[in-house]
């Protein structure tokens, strides 16, 4: 194809959007519509994942440490901790550091046992996986000198189990989204299209080819998608902007799990409603264009 | 140019419309092929730049087979047939200048070429001035004026029309002739369906007339010679 065909496809497709006005509009509202739930849902599946992650991530196993150990086997422990297959991190938090987070959390009073620590040297260790978190805690339990090992028994597996549960549902449903998105926009465009066969028609008995008629539609249909992406990126960027600001500031106290950053989490979503714009204007174009050039 | 060797054309519905068909054309003919409505004209003609494929039987055009021609090419085929219908076929959405240059841009022309041929061919039918109206804001006689003009824009060696005058008034019509008849003195041969009787009678050329599928008469300096 030479350059000035190139020029002239491009041209010609901005002069259809411009003077198709009606239909022009029709489909960009459809992709308007579609592409701002994609993005709200999107955002908002997307911080849930990381409020999973994050309390996935607090999971920790409890090593408590045999009370006749030693220093040397304490040490030795330590490194069998290390080396146990699935271990991402190894704190070390002596009895003397046991004792003061009790003293913090219950008073003074406690002090009192300064003199003689029952306490237990412990490790805190975490999972590479938290996923795994009971297996690598067996693990560590056959270890020599452990006297118990806690991760939470039971309460884990059951928020474990809810987080997958909801991390499916929320896939299933940005997916059936998707679909959705993508059936109702390429109708709209094979509508706009269907208006124009009679054209399809005319061009062909003039001599066009198949892709001298089909590239300017499929300009067209990325016209569309990204014209109907900008009203969807601005109001999903404006609107995250504002909950981040004020949302942020409140969970970061908690520090338990906080909101994923505004970039590039945001500059990420805008790209993918861009794309899904142009992706899907494109594949309407093409797909309703195909059933009419068979003149 | 055109030959056809024992035509055959069934449609899916059983109508038989060409019923083994003869004929040559040569380089720089003015051929204008009647008969009664529903007895083949249009497949006649429509089957000279593929818009029907026959059942059987061999069309040559220019030394091309369209029997055996592939469906990619057919564009390529359509390009050295400049092609005049009775609904015109102009696109609406493009104004007169657009949619003669169309004919040129598929050829993939420069822009200066396409500007200098679109404004002579407007010229020669006479709508220079109205370049930037759309097709909805012309008469009929206008529209087909387009219509042949978008034809001829790139010098194809063969015309081929279907009932180029059968939408228009008589006065028009007389006019939409003068301009096939210059276009023919140039060299370029010419194919019209058509139904006026006067027109044929009057600017005398060979005469087909086609009948229940069949050529039933060929003659050159003909009339229109039937009651329909």
């Amino acid at each position: 194809m030479k350059t000035r065909t190139a020029n002239r496809h491009f041209r010609d497709s901005l002069k259809s959007i411009s003077r198709n006005g009606w239909m022009t509009f029709a489909s960009v509202s459809a992709v308007t519509v579609t592409l701002l739930l994609v993005g709200v849902f999107v955002m908002i599946m997307m911080n849930l994942n990381k409020i999973a992650d994050d309390l996935e991530r607090d999971v920790e196993i409890k090593v408590i440490v045999e009370l006749t150990a030693d220093e040397a086997s304490i040490t030795a422990l330590e490194e069998e901790i290390k080396n146990t297959p699935g271990v991402a991190e190894v704190q070390y938090s002596p009895k003397e550091d046991e004792l003061n987070k009790l003293v913090m959390d219950f008073g003074e009073d406690l002090r009192l046992f300064e003199q003689q620590n029952p306490l237990h040297n412990v490790f805190y260790a975490k999972a590479a996986n938290p996923q795994e978190t009971e297996q690598v805690a067996k693990k560590i339990d056959r270890l020599d000198n452990t006297f118990e090992v806690k991760y939470g028994e039971g309460k884990i597996e059951r928020l474990f189990s809810f987080l997958n549960t909801s991390r499916n549902v929320g896939l299933v449903l940005i997916l059936a989204l998707l679909f959705t998105a993508m059936f109702l926009i390429s109708n709209t465009i094979r509508i706009t299209i269907v208006a124009r066969r009679r054209d399809i028609e005319i061009m062909k008995l003039v001599g066009a080819t198949n892709w001298f008629i089909r590239i300017p539609f499929i300009l067209e249909g990325m016209w569309l998608g990204i014209l109907g992406a900008i009203i969807p990126i601005t109001l999903v960027t404006t609107l995250y902007y504002n909950i981040h600001k004020v949302v942020a500031p409140k969970l970061a106290q908690g520090n338990l799990f906080e909101l994923l950053d505004f970039s590039p989490f945001i500059y990420q979503v805008n790209a993918l409603i861009l794309l899904m714009g142009v992706l899907i204007g494109v594949w309407g174009s093409f797909m309703s264009v195909r059933k009419f050039l068979r003149v | 140019m055109i030959e056809m060797k024992n035509v055959y054309k069934k449609y899916p519905n059983g109508i038989v419309a060409a019923n083994g068909i003869d004929v040559e054309i040569k380089q720089g003919e003015f051929v204008y092929v009647v008969g009664p409505s529903g007895a083949g004209k249009s497949t006649f003609i429509k089957m000279m730049y593929r818009e029907e494929r026959p059942t059987s039987g061999d069309i040559f055009i220019n030394g091309t087979n369209l029997s055996t021609l592939k469906n990619s090419k057919v564009p390529y085929l359509r390009r050295q047939i400049g092609v005049v219908f009775q609904d015109f076929k102009l696109l609406p959405r493009l104004n007169v200048y657009e949619n003669v240059a169309f004919a040129l841009e598929v050829i993939e022309e420069t822009p200066k070429v396409i500007r200098n041929r679109v404004m002579e061919v407007l010229e020669l039918v006479g709508l220079k001035h109205k370049a930037r109206m759309f097709p909805t804001e012309l008469s009929g006689g206008e529209q087909q004026r387009v219509s042949i003009a978008r034809s001829i824009v790139n010098t194809p060696k063969l015309v081929i029309a279907d009932e180029p005058t059968g939408n228009l008034d008589p006065d028009t019509s007389w006019e939409i002739m003068n301009i096939f008849e210059e276009i023919n003195a140039r060299g370029t041969t010419i194919i019209m369906a058509t139904h006026n009787r006067e027109i044929v009678n009057t600017i005398r050329h060979r005469v087909i007339v086609v009948e229940g599928g069949l050529i039933t008469r060929d003659e050159d300096k003909g009339e229109y010679g039937y009651e329909n």
